[in-house]
């Protein structure tokens, strides 16, 4: 409902609803996109054509999903067509990297006993200060370990953890099973709590 | 040792699908009775929890404020001609 009234003001004209819903998207559909390139100008571009798609194919807009999701279908159907060659296969990662066999465990398998059990238990995260979890440092170890991630996941991780996408919306933006859609992005929670739990180890 | 019952080291593996609500109810169980049962994996989950919600934090890409007046000028280009 909100989205409708939304296109109406966009179709009136109105600027500030059009700032608004710029201003609100553009970084994290800049990173989705760099996520996706490689590049940043050619990222750039591609954020840059598709908001004029989004005002040119506005009267199409049938509120089937949210704006925000037909936002983002736009540019990644933007995003696969600009890149050619050696990078495209990286652009089409859809099913492929999920289907992969992630040869690494969510937890290191020195970490558990032949039988499968913790042979220290992991330590205790929620008693620590939240201003440690917040630190600039951990900020850091955090924006390291999502961009090492492989794009397919670091792209689910952002959509999901970081926009709050709900899973089906991200299953219809990167055309991936809901399967998949959730092996990516446990592969990549449990990559970032691994850095976390080295860095935590690190500081004690 | 029962072969249903969870080990840790399943446990760390179904985490996200817990998160998720996409556990069979017979999954689901084990999952909720391990958890029970164990302290490491309470804590684990617990650090799941938080890395999740420390991710949500992260920062995203600056606009410049060239391209907003780009997107504006396009965006009034927009509306004259349509
Ligand atoms: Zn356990």
């Amino acid at each position: 409902m909100q989205d409708q009234r939304l296109v109406e003001s966009l179709q009136a004209g109105d600027e500030q609803a059009f700032r608004g819903l710029v201003q609100k998207n553009y970084g994290s559909m800049l990173r989705l996109a760099l996520t996706v390139i490689g590049n940043r100008s050619v990222a750039e571009d591609v954020v840059q054509e598709t908001w004029l798609g989004v005002l040119r194919g506005l009267s199409g807009f049938e509120g089937r999903s949210s704006l925000k999701t037909w936002i983002y279908r736009i540019l990644m159907n933007r995003a696969r067509s600009a890149v050619t060659g050696e990078s495209r296969r990286k652009a089409l990662f859809s099913e492929q990297d999920a289907v992969f066999p992630e040869t690494e465990p969510s937890v290191p398998a020195g970490q558990f006993t032949a039988e499968g059990k913790w042979i220290q238990s992991p330590s205790n995260w929620a008693s620590s200060p939240e201003s440690q979890l917040l630190s600039k440092e951990t900020q850091e170890v955090l924006a390291q370990a999502a961009s090492a991630l492989p794009a397919a996941q670091r792209a689910v991780l952002q959509l999901h953890d970081v926009e709050g996408f709900r899973s089906e919306e991200i299953c219809d933006i990167l055309a991936l099973s809901s399967a998949n859609q959730r092996v990516l992005l446990h592969r990549a929670r449990s990559k970032v709590r691994k850095a976390l739990a080295k860095h935590e180890e690190g500081v004690k | 040792m029962n072969p249903k019952e969870l080990v840790c080291r399943e446990f760390v593996e179904l985490v996200s699908d817990y998160l998720e609500d996409a556990l069979s109810p017979a999954d689901k169980a084990r999952f909720e009775k391990h958890l029970r049962e164990c302290d490491g994996c309470e804590r684990y989950l617990d650090q799941m929890r938080i890395t999740i919600e420390s991710v949500g934090s992260l920062s995203v890409e600056k606009m410049q404020p060239e391209t907003m007046d780009e997107f504006l000028h396009a965006f009034r280009d927009w509306h004259s001609e349509s």
